[in-house]
């Protein structure tokens, strides 16, 4: 039960995209058409699902006051959390490249028209805010699983949802110099405002 | 070896030739990273409630963005492919933990205030967007003046967001108050949609407005 409130919070309450504005550059630069945002949302969710529980671990068994311990008792003083920040972007980074390669190789398609955001999803503030938010509210192992996989989720529909509505947009009367991007950032403002009346509820 | 063999025979490009001109002022205004390359927007809507912050944090990325382009650019024949995104990244952090220990020694108030900020430049898109985009396909000289360029077109916009939002959200600029006490007596209100994210959303988008009403080349239709 515990998991799925933390599944349902991570993805409509406390979604990244729409209550905490993180990941902003690729969400709307990739969200033209459907086709594109659906991968970009899949790499997003894979990416974050792996992040998560893997920055777990390097936290809780090498970055930790203390962590050190299993290696020899005489290291249990040591404190490396200073080295938090560089240590989760490395594993973000080499996630990253991973699924670049992947993509890459079975869908030149979509690497194609992904462009810089592909590697840009490194330095996608959503992700490294997952791993953030991770352990500033101190999950075990498994809620980090589904909280990995429910941020992701929540950056999936908000891109769906962003996208299906500029395919629409597209054949209304928007003032010429307001089209594409101008009135995405104004549709996405819009949303969060929606967003914000997730925050009452409490799971 | 060849290369360095070769250079005195080429006519030298002056340093601030045309070309390099434009690669200044083009990120300002018709190539801006923020209306037009969507790069880098998450910290432009988090730090630009206030206007000092937004001024100070336009300061290190212009350095580290710069830096950063230079750097890899020395660099880029030498990074395998494969890993060059850790390689970038290692870059970006080295350079932004100088800027954070430096305004921690000379600059301890500021410091404070942008706490997380600094940080976070690391995650900026904009260090990285640009490394990937240029920095990794040109010569150092030109990729540094890229960096400064792109650096002053994010600072530009965060400038003129930061002051808009201080100015409705607080009635305040830098910290002084600017809405004189008559109109709050004669019942004018502060805008508290101004201090939230989304109406820093609705701002940019009218930037985007502006911009492209005077430009219509610059209209992309989908």
């Amino acid at each position: 039960m515990e998991y799925i409130n933390i599944f349902l919070r991570s993805a409509f309450v406390e979604n990244m995209v729409l209550a905490y504005f993180l990941g902003m550059c690729s969400y709307l630069a990739v969200s033209k058409t459907l086709k594109t945002a659906v991968g970009l949302g899949l790499a997003v969710i894979f990416v974050l699902a792996i992040t998560a529980p893997v920055n777990w671990l390097f936290r809780t068994y090498l970055l930790e006051e203390g962590a050190l311990e299993w290696l020899h008792p005489s290291m249990a003083n040591v404190d490396l959390t200073f080295l938090t920040f560089i240590a989760f972007i490395a594993v973000i980074a080499s996630m990253v490249q991973l699924v670049e390669m992947i993509i890459e190789r079975f869908s030149p398609s979509l690497y194609n028209s992904l462009g810089i955001f592909l590697p840009l999803i490194t330095v996608n503030c959503s992700i490294l805010g997952g791993s953030l938010f991770m352990v500033q509210r101190e999950y075990d192992f498994g809620e980090a699983i589904v909280f990995g996989l429910g941020s992701g989720f929540g950056f999936f529909l908000a891109i769906i949802a962003l996208a299906s509505i500029r395919e629409k947009l597209r054949y209304s009367h928007v003032p010429p110099a307001l089209r594409g991007l101008g009135i995405a950032f104004i549709v996405t403002g819009l949303m969060g405002i929606a967003f914000m009346s997730f925050m009452g509820i409490s799971l | 070896m060849s290369e360095v063999a070769e250079a005195p025979a080429k006519v030298r490009e002056p340093l601030l030739s045309k070309k390099n001109r434009k690669l200044l002022s083009d990120p300002m205004d018709e190539n801006n990273p923020i209306t037009i390359q969507v790069l880098g927007i998450c910290s432009a809507l988090a730090v630009t409630t206030q206007l000092k912050p937004a001024f100070v944090l336009s300061v290190c990325v212009v350095f580290v963005c710069a830096f950063a382009n230079l750097t890899i650019s020395i660099l880029r024949k030498g990074i395998p492919p494969r890993i060059r995104m850790i390689v970038q990244l290692v870059v970006i952090a080295s350079l932004v933990i100088l800027v954070d220990q430096f305004l921690r020694a000379f600059a301890y108030e500021i410091s404070r205030e942008l706490s997380v900020f600094i940080g976070l430049i690391i995650t900026n898109c904009i260090v990285m967007g640009r490394l990937e985009a240029f920095a990794m396909a040109n010569k150092p000289w030109p990729a540094f003046l890229d960096g400064i360029g792109n650096g002053l077109g994010y600072g530009a916009i965060l400038i003129i967001v930061a002051a808009l939002r201080e100015l409705f959200g607080a009635g305040n600029l830098l910290g002084y108050p600017i809405i004189p006490q008559f109109m709050y007596d004669m019942g004018y209100m502060n805008n508290g949609v101004m201090v939230t994210p989304a109406a820093a959303m609705f701002v940019i988008g009218l930037i985007i407005w502006w911009q492209r009403s005077r430009k219509p080349e610059l209209v992309d239709i989908s």
